[in-house]
């Protein structure tokens, strides 16, 4: 049984982090920083920025990213902005608000202690970014400009252009590539990890496999850190890139890494609707977008099929502004994608499918001119016309939610280390800061807060208690073992004379997924599918077919793998929502709702976290609990009314 | 910069002649395929998802091609589609070029993108760690994490800031390269260069970064340019050959005043 102690301070809310860094963090002597070894896995904003902070610091690090360069990770396509309390704008922000407005966007299922560091270190994150030369908008007066995201009723946040996260992570990969150039950063890229290493319980060293060669290699460290990303990809169909997988994060559960609330997944509102069955990916529109665009179903259902065009005012229904009116088109997403699907069960749904909504910009045109929101948000509009080949200046768009982000991860204490001590886990493949919803440009926020200002500071007090060279060697049995596994795995799937391409595989795993595990869950459709995930794996493991061999690039060989990881990783996702008896942000159990059809939570019974521990495979892992307990912000019926 | 097409177009067939390459020091060809029941939505990444589904099923090997975000931004897709890098429309990538931008029944040749700074190393996939090791070079502020003032205490003329993002765009594909019959880089480091020579937080190290990213653009291959801008035309951002004359201005400033600047004596000392 794992034991979980979240290690938050103790003290006034406010002062905990400043406090702790002060009093109780041990130090590294600069002296010996150099001796520490530390593996980072992945490059997004939370590796880049960790790596490359750490290397200033002093300590060795080693950086693997399974792309061909750290740049290519997802977070480049992330799209409207980040938060920080900076007020700026003069409207009301403050840390104490942005915490709050954090607190309950995630429906009061995170920690206060996390949250509220979160939003202390916002501003210093865009200090870092501003001096890094990152181009954020700006007012004429050469001052940064800010607009408003959902769930706040403040505008807080910054945004360059509709490209926010490729600017803010090719900063973060510019302060690695000076580091990487400095030689304080040693970059190994095309490697993709492939199990961790523990010596006496501890974290100490990983497993790659390289994916131009195939070559399994083993390395050892003092620490090892993951920032890997999220695991949406498990539904196939998603905002996510194609690469994106949970394979680390994966490994380190089944290596006794606990996993927090999985069945937390956030469905975006606004993405492009699916058009075709061989589709690849879905399309995010950014949420910023609800900045100006104005949310509408048609009030009649036999308008549904009708040009937009020619329905007039009186006969649109602005569900959000009705519905929501002190948040209306900035209510947070998993309100927002529930009331679309609202109406489009009530047969009101547009475009060719019935499973869409429109996003119309007709009155932000009369407002500020064709050009101006252009200038605001030119670059999306120019992605809808690329896919949908209308254009959205003249047409109304059309929207639906999509799978986009997951609130679940790896469970960590308040040092960002999982129970498994020496194993760090930042940016979205962690649990902690989101609850069970994220609120927009708050992602953005949360990978380089971990990254730039909270894992350099906790890893010393971690590293202080491990005695400089004490570092295993990867000629050790356990890596060994690893290694071995990882290569056995690669040759059954290369062997398998199976039938059924990867593809297909994940695709009805993907549709397993969205049916039962997607926006509305019920118990009966969750029971159905821990009964219908486990026949998927086994014929999976009976009839895939891998072409080619180990030896070269081989993207099916890579798939396969993380298919394999997805088809556990769903298993437990569906056990997660199945054992949460209530509905509290992107879960949502359609048995426990309100009759207007909000989310009915039930504190006493699951104001808690559930961090799951893997007890073998085939064996039903062990559901631990993490209380939590709020004791500056009182818990609320979460309404954006 | 955005395609002029039409969805309504009737196109379920097209023969694909693909650059099989099986390693970096393997002889490579064009092998013929047909993409049938092809929808005209669907992308040609998509288009060659089911190419390669059907010949996985057939006991061949899939084609390795590079891909991943799907929506233009991650620059890792590099297909150059009859002879165009990214295909025939301005401002997209591969992942963002249709079906319904061809014709049924048309051939179309896609290959990898070809530069001896990006070697092939299955078909249609290159190495471009070189585009890294000149961002490794210089491509950057050094700032350390925590160092940074106020952001509002650098003030940025909105202008450049517009400027500054306009060149910021750059996604890292190398399609500029792939296009340039010298192979030249001058887009892609005048994209860098110029972010920074836009920006107050570049002033510092304006001089130094350019001299030693345009160095290591030499050092690793790239061509010379010969200013006809099919950089720019190929480029999925279309970022603008005007800053690669910026470049010029920059890197020649850059070097007047390092032949005249007082190198500090001090050879050392201090922490």
């Amino acid at each position: 049984m794992a034991k979980l102690e979240s290690k938050i301070p103790s003290g006034p809310l406010p002062q905990k982090w400043s406090n702790y860094k002060a009093e109780s963090l041990k130090l590294v002597n600069p002296a010996n920083k150099r001796k520490y070894e530390i593996i980072v896995v992945g490059a997004g904003l939370a590796g880049a920025s960790a790596a490359a902070t750490l290397a200033e610091l002093g300590y060795k690090v080693k950086n693997f990213v399974y792309h061909d360069s750290p740049r290519r990770a997802h977070s480049i396509a992330a799209q409207g902005g980040i938060n920080a309390a900076k007020n700026y704008q003069n409207d009301g922000d403050s840390v104490y608000r942005l915490f709050y407005d954090t607190i309950k966007g995630g429906d009061y299922r995170s920690r206060e202690a996390n949250v509220h560091r979160l939003a202390e270190v916002s501003v210093n994150i865009i200090d870092q970014c501003v001096a890094q030369g990152v181009p954020f908008a700006r007012e004429y007066g050469g001052l940064l400009a800010n607009r408003s995201f959902g769930g706040a009723q403040v505008s807080r946040t910054f945004y360059a252009r509709g490209q926010t996260g490729q600017q803010l992570l090719l900063g973060a990969y510019s302060a690695l590539s000076k580091m990487v150039g400095a030689g304080g950063v040693e970059l190994f890229p095309n490697e993709e990890v492939s199990d961790l290493v523990l010596v006496d319980g501890q974290a100490k060293g990983i497993i790659t496999r390289n994916l131009n060669t195939g070559e399994i290699r083993r390395w050892a460290a003092d620490a090892v850190v993951l920032a890997t990303g999220g695991y949406g990809n498990v539904f196939n169909l998603s905002t996510y890139a194609r690469q994106s997988h949970a394979t680390a994060i994966w490994r380190a559960y089944k290596r006794g890494a606990c996993f927090g609330n999985p069945c937390y997944t956030q469905i975006h509102p606004t993405c492009i609707p699916v058009s075709g069955d061989y589709q690849s990916k879905l399309t995010l529109m950014s949420e910023s977008l609800r900045n100006d665009g104005r949310i509408w179903v048609p009030k009649k259902k036999e308008d549904a099929k009708k040009d937009p065009n020619s329905i007039p005012e009186e006969d649109r229904d602005y569900y959000l502004e009705r519905i929501y009116p002190s948040f209306g088109n900035l209510a947070p997403r998993d309100v927002s994608s529930r009331a679309a699907m609202r109406m489009c069960d009530e047969g009101r749904g547009v475009g060719p499918t019935g499973l869409g909504v429109y996003l119309d910009f007709s009155d932000a045109i009369k407002r500020l001119g064709e050009d101006g929101v252009r200038e605001r948000y030119g670059n999306l509009f120019d992605i809808y016309h690329e896919i949908t080949d209308e254009n959205g200046y003249k047409t109304p768009m059309r929207i639906f939610p999509a799978v986009h982000y997951t609130m679940g991860g790896l469970w960590v204490d308040y040092n960002l280390m999982s129970n498994v001590p020496g194993l760090f886990v930042l940016g979205e493949a962690n649990f902690s800061d989101h609850g069970a919803n994220r609120l927009g440009a708050s992602a953005l926020m949360q990978g380089l807060a971990d990254g730039y200002f909270v894992i350099p500071y906790t890893i010393g007090n971690y590293l202080a208690t491990q005695k400089p060279g004490s570092r295993p060697s990867a000629d050790r049995p356990e890596f060994k073992l690893a290694e071995d596994g990882v290569r056995d795995v690669a040759n059954r799937l290369l062997g398998n004379n199976g039938k059924e391409t990867v593809a297909s595989f994940h695709k009805r795993l993907g549709n397993i997924m969205w049916k039962y595990c997607g926006m509305a869950r019920t118990k009966e459709g969750l029971e159905k599918a821990l009964q219908e995930i486990p026949a998927l794996r086994k014929e999976f493991w009976a009839n895939v077919k891998v072409p080619g061999d180990g030896v070269s690039i081989n993207q099916s060989l890579e798939r396969a793998t993380r298919v394999a990881d997805f088809l556990e990783l769903g298993e437990l996702m569906c056990r997660d929502a199945l054992t949460r008896e209530e509905s509290c942000g992107g879960h949502f159990r359609e048995e426990y709702q309100y009759p207007d059809g909000e989310c009915k939570r039930d504190d006493e019974k699951f104001g808690h976290v559930a961090a799951w521990e893997y007890q073998g495979d085939g064996k039903e892992p062990l559901r631990n609990v993490e209380a939590l307990n709020y004791e500056f912000v009182k818990m609320s019926v979460r309404s954006y009314k | 910069m955005v395609a002029e097409t039409s969805s309504t177009k009737n196109i379920s067939t097209l023969t694909l002649r693909v650059w099989r390459q099986a390693g970096p020091d393997k002889p490579g060809k064009f092998v013929n395929y047909q993409a049938k029941d092809l929808n005209p939505n669907m992308s040609l990444l998509e288009m060659l998802d089911v190419v390669n589904d059907e010949l996985t099923l057939k006991g061949e090997e899939p084609i390795a091609f590079a891909h991943d975000c799907r929506e233009g931004i991650c620059g890792t897709c590099s297909l150059v589609i009859d002879g165009k890098p990214h295909g025939p429309h301005r401002g997209v990538a591969s992942c963002q070029t249709y079906v319904r931008s061809f014709r049924e029944g048309d051939v179309i040749t896609i290959e990898p993108f070809r530069a001896k700074p990006f070697p092939v190393i299955k078909d249609l996939i290159t190495e471009r760690s070189a585009f890294d090791k000149i961002q490794q070079a210089g491509g950057f502020v050094s700032v350390r994490t925590g160092a940074a003032p106020d952001a509002n205490s650098i003030p940025v003329p909105k202008d450049n800031a517009e400027l500054a993002m306009d060149a910021a765009a750059c996604i890292g594909c190398g399609a500029c390269v792939a296009a340039c019959k010298n192979a030249s880089a001058m887009l892609f480091v005048a994209a860098k260069v110029s972010q920074f020579s836009l920006l107050p937080q570049g002033q510092p190290e304006r001089d130094r970064r350019v001299l030693a990213m345009v160095g290591k653009m030499d050092e690793l291959g790239f061509g010379s340019c010969t200013n006809q801008y099919e950089c720019s035309a190929a480029c999925p951002k279309t970022i603008s050959h005007d800053f690669i004359a910026r470049l010029n201005r920059e890197y020649f400033a850059a070097s007047l005043r390092s032949s005249f600047k007082p190198a500090s004596l001090s050879t050392g000392g201090g922490a």
